[in-house]
């Protein structure tokens, strides 16, 4: 990265000018607290990480995907850090940068609810007024999430433009910067949006490979093979990729939402996958050059996945910059996929993951599993292999379940005694 | 007629109003009846799906006028299309800019990978400056990224104009100053756009800041009448920017199902009174305003 938020030509810093000066002194902070430490401020966070966090989250070994696909698959378990995925990492962070900074007032936008709640609960638990903005769509497949945030305190604002998901959210939040930004910091919820953000909270979420590279040297006295990670925005690929980047013997896999198709309806703006490493253009979204989904003169489209917080048309810059320099593969995985490896590693390892995170699962089945073809992406995966568990599914419950029943996935128990005939 | 020269005689009104908002042929009319209540720059926003900088009205507008079927070709046709005679600066945000023209017909047909590389601004500028387009104002390209734009505008003759929030200081201004031309767009308060009741004593304080520098000062966001208008020349801008109070204008003919003549007459009072504001703002100001 170069000194201006640079990745390639990836990055930068496209704002509305009266952001400009909030930026900037964004920046100042994310370079003298945490890059520098001073005040020892990443020595708190660290602390907090532990003691509040839960940290650090354990690497274990995945017995019977181990002996299923005939290697060694261990997983990184970000569902077990508190409030149940990797989100606070980044959340504490910012909020604790923000105090620091004598900010007073904490604003974010939310997609599938977990950033929102992990920023709930770094203001509760630091003592920050908090509103958090989230799509009228997303608030009706979230709800638990809506009532976690409300429980801890923060208020939850509806936006109602677009389709309500979490790109409408973006642009809401921003707006909300642009006219607090004197005394209002917004936490901005993966690796995304201007400089310094995507770098910071890459920083913040490096945690997870730092100690992840510790872990499995530890277990097999060896780095992986490879480290598999899902990818909306990027945040807990980024984490889980960080300290690997300059292991040239580890691969990285970035698992996109293939959503329902990776063909778009250029048409009706609608792209019906997350794909956006895999299929996007180069563009300038939300405050960063990078790779979005976009129709043909730039207007972005509305993405789909059955995952919403991997329902975005664009994708962090520097995770867009690792593709193109061919250090990380970007792979998809579609929908019905996705949910099948929700099913089973429910069933094989007790271990109900978050549809994001059922991603990464379900790409290692499509390339080692007992159907799949012979091809040379099982070679890459190699003979050890981590598993990024990016969140835990208790949030996804009745979305899962329904969807499950839609889709007629093979694998999933039978409840209609339970469900009431979904 | 080039933008500098709108600002020769007295303070300009700049009106703005969201190309094709709702539809194409109402939009016509609009602006068109911009120009007969005394409008001297227009500015026509071309929408864009994100609009990170614009306040709740001229979103709404922005929706409207993409459900309307409005993409850049289209926006083009309009301009060559409109007849007005005063210079048109085109609103938008960088992506749309970046994307135009990326690759042929021809291309796109070829290609399946996806992997579509921009040209970058110019041949949106090149188009803009074939359809008689003065200006470009882009509120999501700050001076550090715009090198290419500017080098594209002062190519084809376009003039970039900059927007100047209350918060912008020091080096910062200094660095916009250096790339603006035309006029400089003077945000009179934080937030994004959008009607007000009141005029910011942000104002005062940010014409003060750019009172050295030589280029016209126009103060856009929040300025809905007459009144406004006149306070705010009188204050010492050289122009003023209306967006919000006109496209409100659109939206309420729009939902009451109004027939296109009467808004645009409606729109034409508005910026009449407007104008006259302006003008006799003018006419409180010391003659040649001191620079220090």
């Amino acid at each position: 990265m170069s000194a201006d938020g640079k990745f390639g030509d990836y990055g930068g810093q496209y704002v509305p000018e009266a952001l400009m000066p909030a930026i900037e002194e964004l920046t100042d902070a994310y370079e003298r607290y945490v890059l520098d430490n001073e005040d020892g401020f990443m020595d708190d966070f660290r602390a907090r990480l532990r003691d509040f966090g839960g940290r650090p989250t354990p690497l274990q070994r995945a017995d019977r995907l181990s002996e299923r696909y005939d290697r060694e698959v261990y997983l990184k378990r970000e569902d077990l850090l508190h409030g149940g995925a990797h989100k606070l990492n980044n959340a504490l962070g910012q909020v604790l940068l923000a105090k620091y900074m004598g900010k007073e007032r904490i604003i974010a936008e939310t997609g599938a609810g977990q950033h929102g709640t992990a920023t709930a609960m770094a203001c509760a638990h630091l003592d920050m007024p908090c509103e958090i903005y989230m799509g009228e769509r997303d608030i009706n497949r979230q709800r638990p999430n809506v009532f976690r945030m409300k429980l801890n305190g923060s208020e939850v604002n509806p936006v109602t433009v677009g389709r309500g998901t979490l790109k409408e959210a973006i642009s809401e939040t921003m707006r909300d910067w642009a006219t607090n930004v004197e005394d209002t910091h917004y936490v901005i919820g993966s690796v995304v949006g201007p400089h310094p953000f995507p770098s910071m909270v890459r920083d913040f979420q490096s945690v997870i490979s730092e100690e992840a590279r510790t872990q499995a040297t530890e277990k097999l006295g060896r780095l992986p093979d490879a480290v598999v990670a899902c990818a909306g925005g990027g945040s807990n690929t980024m984490g889980a990729f960080a300290e690997f980047v300059d292991d040239e013997e580890t691969a990285l896999y970035a698992v996109e939402a293939g959503g329902s198709t990776l063909e778009v309806d250029e048409e009706a703006g609608v792209a019906p996958n997350s794909a956006s490493l895999t299929t996007g253009t180069e563009g300038i979204l939300h405050g960063a050059r990078t790779r979005l989904l976009q129709d043909r003169d730039g207007q972005i489209m509305e993405s789909h996945s059955v995952s919403s917080g991997l329902d975005y048309a664009g994708v962090g810059p520097e995770l867009a910059y690792l593709v193109d320099t061919g250090r990380v593969t970007a792979v998809n995985v579609d929908d019905d996929e996705a949910l099948t490896a929700f099913h089973r590693l429910s069933q094989m390892e007790g271990i109900i993951p978050a549809l994001e995170s059922a991603h990464a699962f379900g790409y290692l089945e499509s390339v080692v599993g007992p159907d799949a073809p012979d091809s040379a992406d099982a070679d890459g995966l190699g003979e050890y292999v981590v598993v990024n568990v990016s969140g835990r599914g208790d949030k996804d419950l009745e979305s899962a379940i329904e969807e499950t029943y839609e889709r007629d996935i093979d694998i999933a128990p039978n409840m209609d005694e339970f469900t009431g005939g979904l | 007629m080039s933008l500098e020269d709108a600002f020769a005689d007295g303070p300009a009104f700049v009106p703005y109003l969201a190309a094709g908002d709702p539809d194409y042929e109402s939009s016509l009319k609009y602006v068109e009846a911009l120009e007969r209540g005394g409008a001297d720059v227009i500015e026509l926003g071309l929408p864009f799906s994100e609009p990170i900088a614009e306040g709740p009205t001229i979103q709404n507008a922005v929706v409207r006028s993409l459900e309307g079927g409005m993409t850049p070709t289209r926006f083009f046709e309009f301009v060559e299309d409109l007849d007005v005679s005063v210079p048109l600066v085109c609103m938008t945000y960088y992506n749309l800019i970046y994307r135009y023209g990326d690759e042929s017909e021809a291309q796109r047909a070829s290609n399946t990978s996806g992997e579509t590389a921009s040209n970058g601004p110019r041949p949106f500028v090149e188009k803009a400056a074939e359809v008689g387009i003065e200006g470009l104002v882009v509120p999501d390209l700050p001076a550090e990224e715009a090198d290419p734009l500017r080098e594209a505008c002062d190519e084809f003759g376009l003039d970039l104009v900059f927007i100047v929030a209350p918060t912008t200081r020091g080096d910062r201004l200094d660095r916009i100053m250096e790339q603006v031309s035309g006029y400089v767009y003077v945000q009179a308060r934080l937030g994004t756009t959008g009607a007000q009741s009141s005029v910011s004593d942000q104002t005062g304080s940010s014409l003060e800041r750019l009172a050295d520098y030589d280029v016209p000062k126009a103060v856009g966001f929040g300025i809905s009448s007459g009144d406004h208008a006149e306070r705010i020349v009188a204050s010492g801008a050289d122009g003023i920017i209306v967006g919000s109070a006109l496209v409100d204008i659109v939206a309420e003919g729009h939902e009451n199902g109004d027939d296109a003549e009467t808004v645009a007459d409606r729109l034409e009072t508005l910026a009449r009174e407007l104008k006259d504001g302006a003008v006799a703002g003018a006419s409180q100001r010391p003659p040649h305003p001191e620079r220090t």
